[in-house]
């Protein structure tokens, strides 16, 4: 760059003023606005589980009626995965990827600001659905066609714009990301010294860059049939329903490894830092993350198995899928063995990585059930596979990201957060996460299926306990704003190591971290 | 009522505790926790699997967690632990790699020989198309020219809470799909519109009804007997209430059942013959309305703004007699408008087309005759 720098006050610190936020293109204020983008969009989309858990409180049509339920369903999902997972893991990455890497900021910066900024407009488009005539999308967050094209309300356009336009937001963020990580590391940092979160987000990007333009291309394809008289699947055009669902979980199995692998890697970096000691198996851990990115292309169809494909097929979906099972193992294997002869203590951060090890230790076990081919006649479409993806997505997901917050909140606003809050927000989301999730397990297998708004009477008392955690889950995280907005406004000071057992480039910079940081890289050995 | 349904969940809760405790759970209460056992061969295998599976997972997961309390619990810094410094094994590495690898193989041995067996559906003594609908089911039986929807028959007033639930609320409809013992069935499933999929618990599997697919699955029932399911996969607003219920019965009760269909079905041609008066046509009118036009106009002919439109001072119910008649037999494409002709009798349909025109304050004063829908096929 230019040795001839001017003097003006942004090179130093922030501008003020909204139009900071709108014309930044630096990547912590970028950071800071996905994750209040998601912040806000969890919100929403936990706003409508409390609506679906209410009409679900008893047997009967008590507040809604069948066709908003269905409404509600699809909204709390795709808002979920879209609005709430996903970017607040591009936040996270946005944040910690440069300090992480030593680098001055992520290597496109403008392009990083207009893949934030298209996500309010995706997210407008899409809840505006709501107050259309003949109400929002209504055929699930999978949308099946045809109940997504010749069945589906007129607001099912905006719907596959808005995908459209959360896609073009993913790629563009992924695209930044893997060029930072091969361009912007600091001299010394080789691919195998990377933090394991920074490797997680790394190999994450190839698959939303392989995944996305499928996407893309199953609701283009909706497009055309909804609106310009094609039928690629309409069977009475000569089309195949069935084709959508290849097409859909092509995407979709790579998808969720998308929510999941970076909270594999914040998950890797908390636990040796409150266990005092190194990561266990540092290079087997990013072999199984990246064995477990390729299985995720190859064994999509396990959602698929009552479908009517052939055997084969069905034979060979099984075999792979249940192959995802030894290196996911690998990883819980090798987070024990880091905290085996550690030295922990239990800070707020800590114990939301324990929480994940253990619960979606619980999900992977009801997924490896469900890999079952024959088994999954059974599981398939009930409350079983409801219980199973919320406990990855929930416990898993979820919880990594609350724990990222916790673990580095401090760095980012300089406050220690009140162990204290952040205690009573841990232990009242863990309980009422179980209370919420795990019987649904029970009405799953008993025969209750998903995405119905009333049910038969043998489940109303499990649905009421499972709402009642629901609840408390709901108001666990309303607290949880609270905590933030309270170490954002004061406490104790961070030191620039925040965690005694904390090592890495981005506990080097001072707490909260300067608007610019790495101007110099620093040296790594 | 709510707290007489919590009482009911804090007893069961107790049961669950007192019956793990005990390690022998009562039937009553396993089948509310735990898969159905079945009533076929199959879903005994399916049932065993997944215990086999289950049980597994419970071994791996307590073993794990077991060595994750301990090191939580004695490895803490307030206790004086000092870390390790050991971070790889490439020995154990290898061991928690291949060893996963070995359970997973006993797993898919005995997954293999159920999946085949679930899905071969050769020599079959009887065969079964199940077609789905929005938002009921359609048998036809293949072999003996019997054919009839299958509709919930829980009353409005159960769903919306006006009067008490029944036992089988939400899991009863008007005419059971009725198959023998004995005998190896084949049902041949497919939709008339969106994808629905047809589960009953007991016979140990799923399959999805994919308009243009014809799907194939198979059960043998050893007991006659009554069992209940449900739609599986979303098909729409009402996805929640078309239950499937089965009946198995005797082969004698069985050929009984047949015989009795047919001499039904012979008796209502005849009825299509007669001329019909305005009220007979509007009472029949509104039982055929209720079952098969009321999801989306609605029980009281309003439909539901912008999606499903209104029967009451609607356009074409209190507009042209052809226009009204062409689009209950032929629908209207591309919305989720069936063409009845094919799903109704010439009597349902006459009788429909004429409460519409007559009821919900329409007051047209005209009818259609079953004669004349015979001449408009």
């Amino acid at each position: 760059m230019s040795t001839a720098t001017t003097h003006d006050d942004h090179h130093h610190g922030a501008p003020a003023g909204l139009m900071r936020w709108v014309k930044t293109t630096n990547h912590k204020d970028i950071g800071t606005l996905y994750l209040w983008f998601s912040f806000i969009m969890l919100l929403i989309g936990g706003a409508m589980a409390m609506v679906i858990r209410a009409e679900l409180f008893q047997p009967g049509l008590q507040f809604i009626e069948p066709q908003f339920f269905n409404t509600m369903t699809t909204m709390h999902g795709l808002i979920m995965v879209f609005g709430a997972i996903m970017p607040a893991m591009v936040g996270l990455a946005n944040w910690q990827i440069p300090m992480m890497i030593g680098a001055p900021d992520m290597a496109l910066p403008r392009m990083n600001n207009w893949s934030f900024w298209i996500l309010p407009f995706a997210g407008t488009m899409l809840l505006s659905t709501l107050f259309m005539e003949g109400g929002g999308p209504a055929f699930g967050w999978t949308f099946y066609a045809p109940l997504s094209t010749t069945f589906a309300p007129k607001s099912t356009d905006f719907f596959i714009f808005a995908i459209h336009m959360l896609g073009f937001s993913s790629i563009m963020g992924s695209i930044n990301i893997i060029a930072t990580v091969l361009n912007m590391r600091a001299p010394g940092m080789t691919l195998m010294k990377m933090p394991l979160f920074v490797w997680t987000w790394f190999i994450t990007a190839f698959l939303l860059i392989a995944v996305m333009p499928v996407l893309a291309g199953a609701v283009t394809m909706m497009l055309t049939d909804r609106n310009f008289g094609t039928s690629f699947f309409s069977a009475a055009g000569g089309g195949d329903p069935v084709l959508f669902q290849h097409v859909f979980w092509f995407f979709g199995h790579p998808e969720v490894y998308i929510m999941i692998l970076p909270a594999f890697g914040v998950v890797s970096e908390i636990i040796p830092t409150f266990a005092r000691k190194k990561l266990f198996g540092y290079s087997s851990m990013v072999y199984a993350t990246a064995s477990i990115a390729f299985l995720s292309f190859i064994v999509y169809a396990h959602h698929m198995f009552t479908v009517g494909m052939p055997v084969a097929g069905e034979l060979y979906f099984m075999y792979a899928t249940v192959m995802i099972a030894v290196p996911t193992a690998v990883k819980v294997f090798n987070w024990t063995a880091t905290m085996w002869r550690g030295s922990m203590t239990f800070e707020t951060p800590m114990l939301w990585a324990i929480a994940f090890v253990f619960l979606f230790s619980l999900g992977g076990f009801t997924g490896l059930m469900m890999g079952i081919a024959p088994a999954d006649m059974q599981y398939h479409d009930t409350y079983f596979i409801v219980a199973h993806f919320h406990y990855v997505l929930v416990t898993g997901a979820l919880f990594g990201i609350i724990a990222a917050v916790y673990y580095w909140l401090p760095k980012w606003t300089g406050h220690m957060v009140d162990e204290r809050l952040g205690k009573i927000h841990f232990w009242w989301s863990v309980i009422s996460v179980n209370v919420l999730f795990f019987p649904q397990h029970f009405i799953g297998l008993a025969g209750m299926p998903r995405r119905i708004p009333d049910y038969s009477l043998q489940f109303a008392d499990w649905n009421m306990v499972s709402s009642l955690g629901g609840f408390a889950f709901g108001l666990a995280q309303v607290f949880f704003v609270f905590v933030v907005i309270n170490t954002i406004r004061g406490g104790k000071p961070a030191t620039a190591q925040v965690w005694e057992g904390a090592h890495g480039l981005e506990w080097t910079v001072p707490s909260p971290a300067p608007y610019h940081t790495f101007e110099t890289a620093p040296e790594v050995k | 009522m709510f707290a007489n349904t919590l009482r009911r969940t804090l007893c069961s809760l107790w049961g669950a505790l007192v019956l793990l405790g005990a390690g022998n759970a009562s039937a009553g209460f396993a089948d509310s926790i735990n898969l159905r056992k079945g009533v076929t061969d199959i879903s005994h295998r399916v049932y065993d699997l997944h215990m086999m599976v289950f049980w597994i997972c419970v071994v791996v997961c307590l073993a794990v967690f077991a060595v994750l309390i301990y090191s939580i619990i004695m490895h803490r810094k307030s206790k004086g632990a000092v870390p390790a410094s050991f971070h790889e094994s490439t020995t154990v590495e290898i061991i928690w790699t291949t060893v996963p690898f070995l359970v997973l193989v006993g797993m898919a041995v005995p997954a293999t020989t159920t999946l085949l067996a679930l899905e071969d559906t050769r020599d079959s003594d009887i065969s079964i198309q199940v077609t789905g609908y929005q938002w009921k089911w359609k048998y036809d039986y293949l072999d003996e020219d019997i054919s009839f929807f299958s509709v919930l028959t829980t009353p409005r007033d159960q769903i919306t809470g006006v009067a008490e639930k029944g036992e089988n609320y939400l899991s009863e409809v008007d005419n059971p799909i009725v198959v023998p013992i004995n005998k190896k069935i084949r049902f041949l499933i497919t939709s008339n519109d969106v994808i629905h999929s047809w589960w009953v618990p007991d016979l140990g599997w799923k399959q999805d009804a994919i308009p243009g697919f014809i799907n194939d699955a198979w059960t043998e029932l050893k007991e006659p007997g009554l069992y209940r399911g449900k739609c599986a996969e979303l098909c729409g607003k009402d996805h929640g209430f078309m239950p499937i219920v089965l009946v198995a019965k005797t082969e004698e009760d069985y050929a009984a059942w047949v015989a009795e269909q047919k001499s039904a079905k012979a008796a209502e041609a005849e009825s299509a013959g007669k001329t019909w008066t305005l009220d007979e046509l509007t009472a029949k009118g509104e039982q055929v309305y209720n079952t098969n036009c009321a999801a989306c106009h609605q029980a009281n002919g309003q439909g539901i703004p912008g999606v499903f439109p209104a029967i009451a001072g609607g356009v074409i119910s209190t507009g042209d007699m052809a226009a009204h008649v062409d689009i209950v037999m032929h629908g209207k494409a591309g919305t989720a408008m069936q063409a009845f002709g094919a799903q109704l009798s010439d009597v349902d349909l006459a009788a429909v087309i004429t409460f519409e025109r007559n009821g919900f304050g329409n007051n047209k004063g005209d009818m259609v005759q079953p004669a004349e829908i015979a001449a408009a096929r």
